[in-house]
């Protein structure tokens, strides 16, 4: 046996994972490497389709207007696949954005004080604007881009999904580089790792199961923006891009109820075959940076994974692949090392503290002058007035919807977690429910809501929490789970039943899953308000008034002012009601009802 | 051990360590501390916790710079870590998402040397610490010694002339830190390490004794170096040695007769008041007493023969003597803790009577509890925010030393029925007496 071979074998062997493998070759008793196994066929078959697929995409998407944009939007169900492919081709590059921007927004604001005092404000609001308003101005700075290019609305919406991600991405890598733990801190610095090295052997690993997790949460919300943000209409400008938002537009346009279910259907396809073939291996995969110092009872699955792992092909053709990276992450590279690092600064830092102050509040008075050129002619008090009385309209459904909800999932929510068998099956349901673009569904309450002649006032505001109460659902569930045992069992051997083991027991364990979850489905409410509070069928309008509806007329019309104005508005409110509700509520939770 | 070099490897030259307060003003860690560590020795900085002994072994690792002072290694100054020096840590400080093998290779890794040379390196240096078969573990996996294995294999691997260890046992139990300290020292003596000097920091005092041929003890506040022990038994040494014993006596005095100097100048300083309390809860002071009475001991005993039985370190130990002897219910002379009269009673006591009993030399004894009742009656509700304390004590000590004083005299006051603390309105409340 080639010597290449003998150490190839010993390499994985060490790597941990491949130990099966070589008991494979011993099993046949010959040290000939097996030619290819169904493992390497099918993961084979994976890659190629995927590069195929992506080809193909990138392909249409920079052809010119002409032929990209078809004048008609297919309602076959058979143009259905391609258009559900343009649609996860676009999410898939708003990730890769959304990476990109984590890794150096993120890491600028933890590594510089200074920098962090104004970008971690910055991203809390950013976080707080609808994503659907981002939308109208980007269209047209886009737009204006690439005049005459399909890349401008493909850049808009793709930046629309952009926001939608990176800022809870850009979060959690932000508050983990802050929580590195300070023994292997230390260790890294003992043993003179260099800064690039220790961003991509430790911080990056560190961060990574969080990074996951948002990611999952990110793209799951996101499923929602990609399908309203397809169909662009602001002033007069607009767009249809290919893709499964703007098949549901067309069929609202026409009345086209099957063409609804269709598009349904293939969504439902493409986010379960999302889920199996990206998220379930990242999970299973990023359980290995878990620094919890005990091993886990429950290991995370992957057939993929597994799959990707066990079969040869795919580690020789990821081996190149593995050792560049590797070789780049090895090298002794220190950005900014031309930057002198004196021991005592030029200037105080108090003094720096405080030129630093002014100049940030120069630029902060420079951007509202120009806020207020830009707004101050076209707008009125009584403008303000329209919008905040809106505003509080909307206010008041989120808040009786999420009250509702409550009421509703988190009893069954409980009930489901106490029962561990049926919480497995569960809870990937309401994980793919959060995820399921609710928009999507919307064509369907409209025209029963037509048929019966209800109230839109009162009947469309449910759509707003027809996405997002499910995020309520699963946190609960989970914070059930992970209710420990000894409590349920104290509780159960001192016979407290009824309400009084409703508050004394299982609320207040459940209380921080829970107020991650409402605080999740708040946000998720005012960002559908835009798109549920006015729903077309055909040439049929539904409006039901609110801060959403009155966003979503000024952008047909175009009317930039007022657009700016009812985002602001929102954005505020939402601000708000984090910092008086739901802030003091999680501090609370932290502070009284931790199992710890 | 042979000194043939007389030129210290590693030498600190009037070191000292100050840290900022959050009023601003500095604190001093550590004072004028000289140590210099030769060649072919194992050097010992021992020290209870709080006395500047990791500050002290992270300056030397060019961790953390000094404040004012130099540290020279080898003769050039050190501005870093640098090529040479390697540190083993009291928690690993493993990377959790790496194989054993991955995570020795990591040091290497860090130097740029190229994957053969580092595999071969690294395998070499799991064989020498005795992780064989275990290279393609995770951390997770392992238990603590095995780990700690690991973090010396990792340290050893760069070929280091000096190795520095911040408490490298004190995480693992009694039988692991034996096995892992007998490996070492057999490493040691057979000339099989690659490093020529080695600084251990440690708590354990039979750990120095054991295994150093110097001992520098580091206590005060500001931490100076008060006594320089050698230590010139033979390898292997045994604990129940009549010369080990005299050792370890030997610096449980010192440490004793430090903390009762500072006891006393405290004392006779604001009042009594302003006087840092040992953070000991009531439960341990009571099984200590009650240890104390008992056979073997009969109302006292050495602190080296309590250490041994109960198995608690310098650390616990030590701050549960100070306790008794700052309520008066032990004495602490020498290296011995003896009860006094009012201790035997304590014993002998049921727990009303030793309610009683606490309450009385809590009230005698320990100014500060007084003070706090004094103001807890003059108010018109009983009660007072411990805002108001803290103050008073930040005035003289850090924040966490004001901290942990009001956190032990609630502990003692509750135990005592002379007042108790409202976490929710964060204030001190009378109870009736």
């Amino acid at each position: 046996m080639p010597l290449a071979d003998v150490e190839f074998i010993s390499r994985q062997a060490t790597k941990g994972g491949v130990v099966q493998h070589r008991t494979e070759f011993y099993r046949y008793g010959v040290f000939a490497r097996r030619m290819l196994s169904w493992r390497d066929l099918v993961a084979a078959l994976v890659v190629f389709a995927l590069l195929v697929l992506l080809g193909l995409g990138l392909r249409q998407m920079m052809a010119p207007v002409a032929s990209a944009m078809p004048q008609n939007i297919s309602l076959s169900p058979w143009a259905l696949p391609a258009y559900t492919l343009r649609t996860t081709l676009r999410m898939f590059i708003a990730l890769f954005a959304s990476l990109l921007f984590t890794f150096t927004y993120a890491t600028l604001a933890a590594k510089s004080r200074r920098a962090e005092m104004v970008l971690i404000p910055l991203l809390d609001v950013l976080q707080s604007v609808p994503v659907l308003g981002y939308l109208s101005f980007t269209v047209v700075f886009f737009v204006s881009l690439f005049p005459g290019s399909v890349l401008g609305p493909e850049f808009a919406a793709i930046f629309a999904i952009f926001t939608s991600q990176a800022w809870n991405m850009a979060f959690s890598f932000y508050q983990t580089l802050r929580t590195v733990p300070l023994d292997i801190d230390e260790a890294t610095r003992a043993f003179r790792f260099s800064t690039w090295q220790r961003f991509w052997r430790l911080e990056v690993p560190f961060a990574m199961p969080g990074l996951i997790w948002n990611m999952m949460m990110s793209m799951s919300g996101g499923w929602f923006f990609v399908v309203a943000s397809e169909a662009i209409s602001v002033g007069n400008i607009s767009y249809t891009l290919p893709g499964v938002g703007s098949y549901v537009a067309k069929a609202i346009a026409e009345r086209d109820l099957h063409a609804v279910f269709y598009a349904i259907a293939a969504m439902t396809i493409a986010i379960v075959a999302y889920d199996q073939l990206l998220f379930r291996p990242l999970v299973a995969w990023g359980d290995k940076f878990r620094a919890e110092q005990t091993a886990a009872q429950t290991v995370p699955k992957s057939l993929v994974l597994d799959l990707f792992q066990h079969s040869a092909f795919m580690h020789r053709l990821g081996a190149p692949i593995g050792s560049g990276l590797d070789f780049l992450a090895r090298q002794r590279f220190t950005p900014f090392a031309w930057v002198p690092r004196l021991s005592h600064p030029l200037v105080p830092q108090r003094a720096g503290d405080i030129i630093w102050f002014a100049c940030i509040a120069a630029a902060a008075i420079y951007i509202a002058l120009l806020l207020v050129h830009f707004m101050a002619p076209t707008l009125t008090w009584h403008d303000v007035q329209v919008v905040v009385g809106n505003g509080f309209l909307t206010l008041l459904r989120v808040v009786v919807l999420i009250i509702l909800a409550t009421l509703i999932w988190v009893p069954i929510g409980v009930h489901v977690g106490l029962r561990p068998k049926l919480a497995e099956k569960i809870q990937p349901v309401a994980q793919f429910l959060a995820a399921f673009p609710a928009n999507l569904l919307f064509p369907v309450a409209v025209v029963l809501i037509v048929h019966f002649a209800a109230n839109p006032a009162i009947w469309l505001p449910p759509l707003m929490i027809l996405g997002t109460q499910w995020y309520i659902l699963f946190n609960v569930i989970a914070g059930t789970t992970a209710y420990p045992n000894d409590f349920k069992e104290a509780a159960a051997t001192f016979r407290i039943h009824g309400w009084r083991w409703w508050r004394d027991v299982m609320l207040p364990g459940i209380f921080p899953y829970y107020v991650t979850g409402a605080i999740t489905a708040s946000g998720g409410s005012w960002n559908a308000s835009i798109v549920a509070e006015v729903v077309s069928w055909g040439d049929k309008r539904l409006d039901a008034g609110g801060l959403g509806s009155y966003i979503a007329h000024m952008t047909t019309a175009g009317d930039f002012p007022r657009i700016a104005l009812g985002i602001a508005i929102m954005s505020a409110m939402i601000v708000t009601m984090n910092r008086l509700i739901w802030r003091p509520l999680y501090a609370y939770a932290e502070r009284r009802t931790r199992l710890d | 051990m042979d000194k043939a070099a007389t030129t210290p490897v590693l030498d600190l030259h009037n070191v000292s360590k100050d840290f900022a307060k959050p009023s601003g003003e500095p604190l001093t860690v550590l004072a004028d501390i000289n140590v210099s560590l030769r060649e072919g020795e194992i050097l010992g900085l021992l020290g209870r916790s709080g006395s500047g002994k990791s500050t002290l072994l992270r300056i030397a690792a060019g961790l953390i710079a000094p404040s004012s002072g130099d540290v020279t290694y080898r003769g050039q100054r050190l501005g870093g870590p640098t090529e040479g020096i390697a540190v083993v840590f009291q928690t690993f400080a493993l990377f959790p998402w790496l194989t054993v093998l991955e995570n020795v290779e990591a040091s290497l890794d860090a130097l740029g040397i190229d994957r053969q040379e580092t595999q071969r390196r690294a395998l070499a240096a799991i064989d020498l610490i005795g992780l064989d078969g275990f290279q393609s573990a995770y951390p997770r996996e392992l238990s603590g010694g095995m780990r700690q294995r690991v973090g010396f294999a990792r340290a050893l691997v760069i070929d280091p002339n000096v190795l520095l260890m911040d408490e490298p046992f004190s995480a693992l139990d009694v039988l692991t830190a034996e096995t892992l300290r007998t490996d070492l020292l057999d490493l040691w003596t057979s000339h099989r390490l690659p490093t020529k000097a080695i600084l251990i920091v440690t708590h354990n005092i039979e750990e120095a004794v054991l295994l150093c041929d110097r001992i520098l003890v580091l206590s005060g506040s500001p931490g100076q170096v008060t006594a320089e022990i050698p230590v010139d038994l033979p390898q292997p040494r045994n604990r129940l040695d009549q010369e080990f014993r005299a050792i370890a006596d030997e610096i449980y005095e010192i440490l004793t007769s430090r903390s009762l100097a500072a006891i006393k100048a405290h004392k006779e300083s604001h009042g009594g008041i302003i006087h840092p309390l040992p953070r000991v809860f009531t439960n341990r002071m009571s099984g200590l007493i009650e240890r104390l009475a008992r056979p073997p001991c009969e109302a006292g005993a050495d602190l080296a023969t309590l250490s041994h039985i109960l198995n608690m370190q310098l650390d616990d130990l030590l701050p549960a003597a100070e306790a008794l002897h700052i309520l008066e219910f032990a004495e602490l002379m020498g290296d011995r803790l003896s009860l006094t009269a009012a201790g035997r009673s304590f014993a002998d006591a049921d727990i009303e009577e030793r309610k009683r009993l606490f309450r009385e030399h809590l009230l005698c004894f320990v100014p500060l509890a007084a003070h706090i009742k004094h103001v807890l009656d003059e108010r018109a509700l009983h009660r007072a925010p411990k805002l108001r304390f803290e103050t008073e004590l930040e005035d003289t000590f850090t924040r966490g030393d004001a901290e942990k004083t009001l956190r032990t005299i609630i502990d003692w006051g509750r135990y005592a029925e002379l007042f108790t603390y409202d976490d929710r309105a964060r204030s001190f409340v009378a109870l009736q007496g």
